[in-house]
């Protein structure tokens, strides 16, 4: 194979851990290289992410039709209830737009949106072009609230305004807005808000039933599976229970200060992080044992269940290599302990959006001779994959041709997974696939296996 | 109740640089570069594979705030740069955005700068730039804009060769297949543009390609001013936006504009042009296809017949198919597009004269949100167009059949195929079928033979 150089300017952001190689700071948190096929997206898709699943409000893209087109219903986070946040809505801006400013197209359209599908909120992202031709957003905003009487939220999104993070930013800022509105009467006290929690296939719903069996009350989750009003009254819970560091981290923090609600991180991946996640919730509530007690009661139900199950896939699966490439540096954790579960090492770990801590602790966790990157693109990816001989990747849709086309197993990690991978019932899931993808009998056609005849 | 609609809802169309990235991966060892931010370039890239299936690697110059502020001329030199020293292309075909449109990064100039900057005795890329501003038009627009600016950038005046340019419009790969086969039946060299017939539907690699194989070459598209003819799939690109437009105005290529071959009066319009250029009968292979078309058309006549159809899409499309609905009976009730050339409405009664005596509709720049309204009232028996329709066929209970792009909830849209003979008799076997299955499945009995 030729050799394919990492790009220059990128070496920083790549690591390979060996023995003795101290980490020089990998470099994260950086904007993109001009020119690199990043897989990361923008402020706008971060924004989008965190704010989408609310599905009592409409969403609006303010900019030209791109931004909005690609973004409609891509995701799989389901609702139980109104389904507002799976229709598209743009100001789909022309060139007069453009020249003269679209503060009118957004006003008439917030009007008339409003009316017809009388949500409870409405949320207006700013694209790069609004960032340029200075639309005053937030005027328009008030106004239509005013005349509405609906919280009529502007989100700052424009993608060249810095990274996703700053779009997740920007999204809490907007949920900010909204939480204290609401009234906190009657709320346990003995209750938590999830945040960050998307309920992609029903997700949230599995892991609030784990939290209720423990006698815990959810107030909110944040944001999946989300309702306005719920998210008013978000104030009234007495922990933050916040998953994957990169999305809500902010909103946390911001409510911590304002509320004195107290946040702690947890992941919902794996028998370990789900486990704990239960766990350190019941920790939180020294005062009632009762709630310790049902959490082992809970994790430990399920885990005799699961077990076994897992056995088969192990059995299969001791061995094989993965090669993990996700949004969040936190996923990344779990998903190498979920890995080792089933027999499975980790030989390349990334992330678009890791910082130095994350950075700094997956490096300890990571084996000798794991590759560890940063912000990573396609031929990057593969070489590596290639190089250490991966047998699977786990990554999002941009990456699944990457891993077929070089014979290799995928598993869909990303918010567009229609299968639920978390909790208990997620881990089995999550075997399950790697197991069918991995195990598959049409690799043996792979040029990398000698296919080529 | 009727609403005031002013915003998109549930757009139709997608953006210019789509379709300019679509196209410049039908030229051999290019990268298509978008010059704006970050974002835009990835969720194409996200758009485009959940269609193909394939690797699709566009860079970006990946604006910053202060690219926004000072333009982005350096963000685009060294992305070019970048994109040089990490892929070797032979080509970058670079499609601006709102962003870069707006700012007025002036790119002509900018390359040249570059060129200037960077050359020192190495080969540089070929760069064809292509303004795609989404602000004006749809990625139709960015298709034809991007196919147009690498002809004017490539093509050479020379001598005439034995060679015909053939500009296939927005097709499948499997359609692009198929003329290539013609054109190699016919032995008529030619030269087809683009042609991502291979890059967005390959084999498997054993090794990383940063570009995938494929691909026109950039010394063929050279000759583009040599040939005997131009022929264009298109009923309502303009002259001078036209590939084939520019190469008869500068070069004198004749150019035949065709609409896209669906259906056997359009095909037979194509297979009647090939034998002009070549004095030969078409082969007997596609008489044979055609005879067994005829015979399908007999076969399966009565099921389609007076079917209500409300048909969407890119307006070539659009028109080619309501040719080929009308030739098996069926009635387009509704024919919409997002895009809005102006023309469809008079393309459309070019081919029915009495369209509005029919009670046939045409709607330009529509979202989905207005085809689900006429869909109430007109009550088709069938939606036909991209996979976008699947939320408004499932809503409201009528059968979608899934043509052209995005496919993103079937698989193989790639290998589809939709025009001439073969791409006629695949459509019609597909709307018969999805009559038999209704049918079949609204039965009580549960009839085995239908
Ligand atoms: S800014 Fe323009 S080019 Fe970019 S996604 Fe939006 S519409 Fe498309
Ligand atoms: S225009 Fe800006 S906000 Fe929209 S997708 Fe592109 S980078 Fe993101």
């Amino acid at each position: 194979m030729e050799h394919i150089g990492i790009l220059e300017g990128r070496e920083k952001q790549v690591f390979e851990k060996k023995i003795g190689a101290e980490l020089s700071d990998i470099a994260c948190e950086t904007s993109s290289l001009s020119g690199s096929v990043s897989q990361r997206a923008c402020v706008f898709c971060g924004s989008r992410v965190v704010l989408y699943p609310v599905a009592d409000a409409i969403h609006i893209v303010h900019g030209p039709i791109g931004c909005a087109a690609y973004t409609w219903d891509i995701r799989g986070a389901v609702s139980s209830g109104p389904e507002l946040h799976r229709l598209s809505f743009s100001t789909d801006l022309q060139e007069m737009d453009v020249i003269y400013g679209g503060e009118k197209k957004l006003y008439l359209s917030l009007i008339e949106l409003i009316e017809q599908y009388k949500p409870k909120a409405a949320f207006i992202y700013s694209t790069c072009i609004v960032g340029l031709i200075g639309d005053d957003i937030d005027a328009v905003c008030k106004k239509v609230a005013a005349e509405t009487g609906i919280p009529v939220l502007p989100v700052h999104s424009e993608g060249f305004k810095g990274t996703k993070k700053d779009g997740y930013k920007a999204a809490c800022f907007a949920l900010m807005k909204l939480i204290g509105t609401g009234s906190t009467e009657g709320i346990s006290k003995l209750s938590i808000n999830i945040l960050g929690e998307f309920n992609l296939a029903g997700e949230a719903w599995i892991i609030r039933k784990y939290y209720e069996r423990m006698g815990i009350e959810v107030v909110s989750t944040l944001t999946g599976d989300g309702r306005i009003d719920a998210v008013k009254r978000a104030h009234g819970a007495s922990l933050n229970v916040v998953q994957c560091s990169g999305s809500m981290t902010s909103l946390a923090k911001d409510m911590e200060e304002k509320y004195g609600i107290p946040y702690i991180r947890v992941s919902y991946f794996g028998i370990e992080d789900m486990s704990k996640s239960l766990y350190d919730v019941a920790l939180h509530f020294p005062d009632h044992p009762e709630i310790m007690e049902a959490a082992k009661q809970v994790v430990s139900e399920e885990v005799k269940k699961l077990y076994p199950e897992l056995q088969k896939f192990k059995k299969a699966l001791t061995g094989k290599k993965a090669a993990i490439y996700v949004g969040g540096a936190f996923k990344t954790f779990s998903l190498i302990k979920a890995l080792r579960s089933i027999g499975m090492s980790v030989v390349l770990a990334g992330s678009q959006t890791g910082n130095k801590d994350d950075y700094k602790r997956l490096k300890e966790m990571c084996d000798e001779g794991t590759v560890i990157v940063d912000d990573s693109n396609p031929v990057e990816l593969s070489k590596f994959i290639l190089e250490k001989e991966a047998d699977l990747l786990i990554g999002g849709v941009k990456e699944r041709p990457i891993a077929f086309k070089l014979g290799i197993g995928f598993c869909d990690h990303n918010h567009e997974r229609k299968i639920p991978l978390a909790g208990f019932v997620g881990m089995y899931n999550f075997a399950l696939e790697v197991y069918q993808s991995v195990m598959s009998p049409v690799w043996q056609f792979a040029p990398r296996k000698g296919g080529n005849r | 109740m009727k609403h005031a609609k002013t915003a998109t809802q549930n757009a139709c169309k997608l953006c210019n640089p789509l379709g300019a990235c679509l196209a410049f991966r039908g030229i051999e060892n290019c990268v298509p570069f978008l010059h704006g931010s970050q974002g835009c370039a990835t969720y194409i890239r996200r758009y485009l594979i959940s269609h193909y299936k394939e690797p699709i690697d566009i860079a970006s110059s990946n604006f910053h705030e202060e690219s926004a502020v000072f333009g982005g001329s350096h963000n685009l030199q060294v992305g070019l740069k970048n994109v040089t020293a990490q892929y070797k292309p032979e080509v970058i075909g670079i499609a601006t955005t709102c962003l870069s449109e707006t700012i007025g990064d002036d790119v002509p100039m900018i390359l040249r700068e570059y060129t200037k900057t960077y050359r020192n005795g190495t080969p540089m890329p070929i760069m064809i730039h292509a303004s795609t501003p989404s602000y004006q038009g749809s990625h139709i627009d960015g298709f034809h804009a991007a196919v147009r600016a690498t002809v004017v950038t490539l093509a050479e005046k020379g001598e005439r060769q034995n060679l015909v340019n053939m500009f296939p419009n927005m097709v499948s790969p499997a359609d692009l297949r198929y003329l290539k086969e013609i054109f190699t039946d016919f032995r008529l060299p030619c030269m087809l543009l683009p042609d991502y017939s291979q890059t967005m539907d390959g084999g498997p690699w054993g090794e990383y390609h940063r570009i995938p194989p494929g691909g026109t070459p950039a010394s063929a598209i050279a000759n583009a001013g040599k040939a005997t003819a131009s022929i264009e799939f298109t009923s309502t690109l303009a002259a001078s936006k036209s590939a084939a437009g520019y190469l008869e105005e500068a070069f004198g290529v004749p150019r035949h504009q065709l609409s896209l071959p669906i259906g056997i009066k359009e095909s037979d319009k194509f297979f009647d042009l090939l034998e002009t250029l070549t004095e030969q009968p078409r082969p007997e292979k596609y008489e044979d296809e055609r005879r067994r078309l005829v015979d399908a058309y007999a076969d399966g006549h009565k099921y389609v017949f007076e079917k209500k159809v409300i048909l969407y899409g890119e307006e070539d499309l659009v028109v080619a198919m309501t040719a080929f609905l009308r030739e098996i009976g069926m009635m387009p009730v509704l024919c919409a597009s997002g895009g809005k050339s102006g023309q469809l409405k008079q393309r459309l009664i070019e081919l029915i004269p009495d369209l509005e005596e029919q009670g046939i509709k045409v709607r330009e720049g529509v979202d989905f949100m207005d085809i689900e309204d006429e869909a109430k009232i007109l009550k088709p028996d069938f939606l036909i167009g991209n996979s976008k329709g699947y939320t408004m066929s499932r809503k409201n209970n009528i059968p979608l059949l899934r043509i052209g792009f995005p496919i993103h909830d079937r698989f193989g849209g790639q290998r589809a195929h939709h025009i001439g003979y073969r791409g006629t008799q695949e459509l019609f076997d597909r709307i018969v079928n999805t009559v038999i299955e209704q049918r079949q499945n609204a039965s009580s009995i549960g009839y085995t033979y239908m």
